[in-house]
């Protein structure tokens, strides 16, 4: 309860954090680490504008995400098994993550734009991709103890693990960072600063949403990015030192470890031309069957 | 006493479209409406008595007296049968219900055939006995023949039909095969007891009954007659055909599983990589494709694909000795079987709808229909949702579990086949959002993109109320998860001892209970949202301030990327005039996907057997003596035969 | 040991990708370099129980050759002789990686199904190494340049060393440098082909090569 708690206060803290160090890296001050929650509090207060062409569906897109979001939190252990937990949860995390994407995607085709299709096609286009990459993934962790609910998968592991199986365990992150990087639309595969709607996936997409939809959407994109953190975390780096509450800060702890190495990223590295991204996104599928190879064999 | 009420039903039907047929030429409304009333009457009792069967479990088999030879009328109602006659007379009555508003009183004779069309594949589930399924099968096959070139003034579905009926063909002739090798004795036909065939001959009915079912199935390659004939067939028969029909394939599969002692290793694997390719290939085909109704077609490849994965997933779990993965597996397949019917008929019917309405299939043509066919637009994306395997529908309920089963292979006895399973999987559903996303983004949202499009109107009531039936029950079946599954054990238990799928209930209870949740809230905030003041705009499109619907994202752009990946499986044709030079004239671009295995595979073949065809043909002169002498030859070939 | 073994063979198939999913010659080459040194290591983490003087002597030519002085080469090739850095695939590099992990899968399956005779000192060593044998060949095959084929040529190279360590506890020190001295001259002969190839004809595409045939 308390880290579903702590989801909700805390996700837009991470696109501030990763602002930070990019600021860092160029030799600015940055914007402050709470902007975001500036950000959603004015859209929250403003009216929208809604264009003529669209549909209940306009609407109905960032309504869904954000409750199926807020829906994935109940399912996902941070120091501690998540709020909700049986076998096979992390399929229904996986299907939700589908639904959002579905979503998303229709209200951006609802405006009949052709650059929110243009960003509508390439988000499903890598979306496909990333499917098997993280259902590989999470089946690696799978044979390694045999459980198969993500608090169990966390429940059931120590960090001892990457003694033994270091060599899996890091294939594994590094797939699930690259599904994380894509996913959340960051650099390499996305841009979320450039305001060149041709090379834009993610922000294309919502360029018609304005006031409380498009709070409703970046807070939704917020918490896509703190599910993705939250994953690597309490998957491959599950603490169990005995106390619930240090056990939990670890946790937060590897959660913004892993944002500032996305801030890392996105600081040092150049965004990919678009016909390299399903290679990118395929390398983690590559990685993660590597890793099963590994486990299996 | 439940085998004579299905008979009874059987009976209805029949006499029914016989009445249709007679009435048709005098009084073409009376025939009509007394061909859809014996079909909704006849569902009603069928579904009752394939309900009961379902629930207690009960099988009855009853052998009339029949004077054909080899044959006996051996009629049996398992569970296993009632499984597939749920689907069969739901979407019968329904697709009975909207072909009479989607002909509008064409055709009237037309539902003689539909009416047989229906009685032949319940018969086909009763039967017991090898000549009376083929009997059945090839009434079947004829009657959907005669419906799918029902409008045969267009050469494109006299072509259909063609192929259809080769098709059809080939896979029977393994089937007449399968029959004979399996049967127990040399006097007759009857079906093998479940669980007597040796495994070398249960291998062998396998392969067999794979080749011949698959074809019916439309498993990869012999798809190729799916997208040509269900596209051409008027949309309440695509929508039967596509539903039910493909299933009566997976029934037989099935009943050859059942004969066998013991189901081997390969069977799994065989079926596994079966489904794996025709999930992959049937959703990058239908990626490709500009016809609504031909890229549903090819969607129904793909399912049957998840359809056969789930199977083999559970096959392997039971050679393996893994009871609960075999439970998944095949439940996951069996009840995907069920939702499949729900929502690919439920496309259909929309499909049908919108090509009544605005004139075309063609999905470049369409757009902004949900403002002007809410009630059609609204089934239509919640049985798009459903058949991309997205929560809270139906379909998630099925992949759910077949993803449990590749879940559970992974940790127990086969995880090589768990990890393929599950990947695959996983790129089939991504691949099928991506479909949907193109097909939902384009057609219903946006702006029409042609004059039909913009007079487009909702379509009639009669038409509306199955669609909006089946997609009640899309989200029903979601919803109640759970429950629905309680229909699965009984035949779970005729194809697999000791398969229960009790552990998955909790999982599918929250499954069940997140997806609603999700799905109120959704509506809830969407809801709220649309009470925020706003003010209407134009969508900005980058500072044009004169936008036109034909800027809009196009559907083959938006399945370019994907096209683009997948091009060594999908030889794009491209032709027309490039933009040439700094100011250029009018130019022009077309493309099209045909499919690879048509090009590569069957028409050489086809060629070959042409050109053998017409070298034979030097025999066949016409002239009465030649035929004779023929005849006489043969004789004397016999007798030397004889003689030795 | 088997950690490090472990990492020295994913090493090899990940340096396997590399070459498969990259686009720049370059990028191949550094990836070929890659595998080299983790080739070079490799016979220390599978027998550490046998360092012996030439063993050591082996790794260290090995590592030279393969990490250092065919790397250099293939580059001065590139920049002399002006090579477009663009790799042009006959199959996508997408395709490409799904051969590359289908060719672990086959191989792993192989040897499931068809142990050695021998005990190799890893379960995972023969498999990667017949894949990387089989990248090779792919890289070969698939791949539209003079200079890719040199390329694949070396890959092929590391992957029967790679089997060599797993059937042979120590090879013959000869062999091997015969061996190492082979490719040498390969690479040298390419290197140098290449240069006069390109500079009698003004292209290195293998497919305008064909038009020579009589």
């Amino acid at each position: 309860m308390i880290s579903m708690l702590l989801g909700l206060l805390l996700a837009p803290l991470l696109a501030g954090l990763i602002n930070r160090v990019k600021a860092f890296f160029a030799g600015r001050r940055g914007r402050p680490l709470l902007q975001l929650y500036w950000d959603l509090a004015r859209l929250l207060r403003k009216n929208m504008v809604l264009s003529r062409t669209t549909t209940p569906v306009f609407l109905l897109g960032p309504a869904l995400s954000l409750a199926s979001l807020v829906t994935c939190l109940a399912l996902l252990p941070l120091g501690g098994p998540a709020l909700l937990f049986f076998p096979g949860d992390m399929l229904v995390l996986l299907g939700l993550l589908a639904l959002v994407r579905f979503a998303t995607v229709l209200a951006a085709m609802d405006t009949g734009s052709s650059f929110e299709g243009m960003g509508a096609s390439r988000e499903v286009a890598i979306g496909a991709l990333a499917e098997p990459g993280m259902f590989l993934a999470l089946a690696v962790l799978v044979v390694q103890t045999r459980v198969v609910s993500l608090s169990e998968l966390w429940a059931h592991r120590g960090l001892d693990l990457w003694n033994s199986a270091g060599l899996v365990l890091a294939l594994v992150a590094v797939a699930l960072f690259l599904l994380l990087l894509a996913e959340s639309c960051r650099i390499p595969v996305d841009d979320p600063n450039t305001h060149l709607e041709l090379t834009m996936i993610h922000e294309v997409m919502v360029l018609d949403h304005s006031g409380p939809a498009l709070a409703a959407i970046e807070y939704a994109s917020s918490l896509k990015m703190w599910i993705g953190a939250v994953l690597i975390s309490s998957l491959l780096f599950p603490f169990h030192t005995g106390s619930a509450w240090l056990d939990l800060l670890a946790g937060l702890a590897v959660v913004f470890l892993v944002t500032l190495a996305v801030g890392l990223v996105e600081s040092t590295s150049a965004r990919l031309s678009m016909l390299r991204v399903p290679q990118f996104v395929g390398l983690s599928s590559a990685l993660s069957l590597l890793a099963l190879f590994l486990v299996i064999r | 006493m439940l085998l004579a009420g299905m008979l009874l039903s059987v009976a209805i039907l029949v006499l029914g479209g016989l009445a249709a047929g007679v009435l048709a030429r005098n009084c073409p409304e009376r025939a009509v409406a007394l061909a859809v009333g014996a079909n909704l009457l006849a569902a009603g009792i069928g579904l009752v008595i394939a309900l009961l069967t379902l629930l207690t479990g009960a099988s009855q088999m009853t052998v009339l007296p029949w004077s054909v030879p080899l044959g006996t009328l051996a009629l049996r109602l398992d569970p296993l049968s009632a499984f597939f006659a749920v689907p069969t007379l739901l979407v019968s009555g329904l697709a009975a219900l909207y072909g009479r508003g989607y002909l509008a009183g064409k055709g009237p004779s037309s539902w003689l055939w539909f009416n047989l069309m229906v009685a032949s594949l319940v018969g086909v589930l009763l039967s017991a006995d090898g000549l009376l399924f083929l009997l059945c099968w090839e009434a079947m096959s004829v009657t959907s023949f005669l419906l799918v070139i029902l409008e045969d003034e267009r050469a494109e579905v006299r072509h259909a039909g063609q192929v259809y009926l080769v098709a059809t063909h080939l896979g029977t002739a393994f089937l007449m095969v399968l029959f004979l090798v399996v049967s127990p004795g040399a006097e007759t036909l009857a079906f093998p007891r479940a669980g007597t065939l040796p495994p070398t001959l249960a291998g062998l009915a396998f392969v067999l009954g794979l080749v011949g079912f698959g074809t019916k199935a439309g498993f990869v390659p012999a798809h190729v007659w799916l997208p040509e004939a269900h596209p051409a067939a008027p949309s309440h028969v695509s929508a039967f055909l596509s539903g039910v029909i493909l299933k009566s394939g997976i029934y037989g599969l099935l009943r050859v599983v059942t004969w066998a002692q013991q189901p081997s290793d390969w069977w799994g694997w065989v079926l596994v990589l079966t489904g794996l390719v025709s999930g992959i290939l049937g959703v990058v085909f239908a990626l490709a494709q500009h016809d609504l109704k031909r890229l549903l077609a090819c969607h129904s490849v793909e399912n049957l694909g998840i359809i056969a994965l789930g199977l083999g997933l559970g096959l392997l779990g039971l050679s393996g000795g893994s009871p609960l993965a075999a439970a998944l597996g095949l439940g996951g397949g069996l009840l995907h079987v069920w939702n499949h019917a729900w929502f690919k008929s439920l496309l259909f019917m929309g499909a049908g709808a919108l090509g009544k309405a605005t004139g075309s299939l063609q999905i470049e043509a369409a757009g902004g229909l949900l403002r002007r066919m809410p009630g059609t637009g609204g089934a239509f994306l919640v049985g798009s949702a459903a058949i991309s395997g997205l929560p809270p529908f139906n379909g998630f309920v099925s992949e759910f579990l077949v993803f449990m089963a590749a879940l559970e292979l992974l940790r127990s006895v086969h995880p090589l086949a768990g990890a393929v399973g599950l990947g695959g999987l996983a790129l089939i559903s991504g691949l099928a959002v991506a479909c949907f996303a193109k097909v939902c983004g384009v057609v219903f949202l946006g702006e029409p993109r042609s004059p039909g499009a913009e007079k487009a109107t909702e379509t009639r009531r009669a038409m509306l109320v199955p669609m909006l039936l089946l997609a009640a029950l899309c989200l029903l079946v979601g919803l109640a998860a759970p429950l629905v599954i309680g229909v699965l054990d009984a035949p779970l238990g005729q194809l697999a001892a000791g398969a229960d799928l009790g552990p998955v209930r909790a999982s599918l209870g929250w499954l069940a209970a997140l997806g609603g949740l999700v799905l109120l809230a959704g509506l809830a905030l969407g809801h709220a949202l649309s009470r925020r003041p706003s003010q209407p705009g134009m969508t900005w499109d980058c500072g044009y301030s004169r936008p036109t619907a034909r800027m809009q994202y196009t559907a083959a752009s938006f399945a370019g990327p994907l096209t683009e990946m997948f091009s060594f499986v999908l030889p794009f044709r491209r032709h027309g005039k490039p933009v040439e030079g700094f100011f250029p004239d009018a130019a022009e671009d077309h493309g099209e996907v045909p499919d690879p295995f048509n090009q590569r595979l069957y028409e050489p073949i086809f060629r070959g057997l042409m050109r053998f065809s017409l070298r034979v043909r030097a025999f066949q002169h016409g002239e009465v003596q030649l035929y004779l002498l023929y005849i006489v030859i043969a004789l004397i070939a016999l007798f030397i035969w004889e003689a030795l | 040991m088997t950690g490090t073994v472990d990492f020295l063979l994913v090493s090899m198939v990940l340096a396997n990708l590399w070459v498969l999913g990259s686009s720049r010659l370059p990028s191949c080459i550094r990836a070929l370099a890659f595998q080299g040194v983790a080739l070079g290591l490799l016979p220390f983490a599978l027998y550490p129980g046998h360092i012996t003087w030439d063993l050591v002597m082996l790794a260290l030519v090995s590592i030279t050759l393969k990490a250092v002085v065919f790397p250099h080469l293939l580059k001065r090739a590139l920049l002399e002789a002006r090579v477009d850095p663009q790799v042009e695939p006959f199959v996508g590099h997408g395709v490409s990686l799904v051969v590359g992990v289908a060719s672990l899968a086959l191989s792993v399956a192989l040897f499931r199904r068809h142990p050695l005779p021998i005990v190799p000192p890893s379960d995972l060593l023969m498999p990667v190494a017949v894949s990387t044998l089989l990248v090779g060949l792919f890289v070969l095959i698939a791949r539209r340049k003079a200079l890719t084929q040199a390329l694949g040529y070396l890959v092929f190279e590391n992957g029967i060393q790679a089997f060599g360590l797993g059937v042979l506890q120590h090879a013959p020190l000869m062999v091997e440098l015969g061996i190492l001295l082979d490719i040498f001259f390969a690479v040298f002969v390419m290197g140098i082909t290449i240069f006069h190839i390109r500079r009698a004809f003004a292209t290195l595409d293998t497919m305008e090569m064909a038009e020579l045939r009589g």
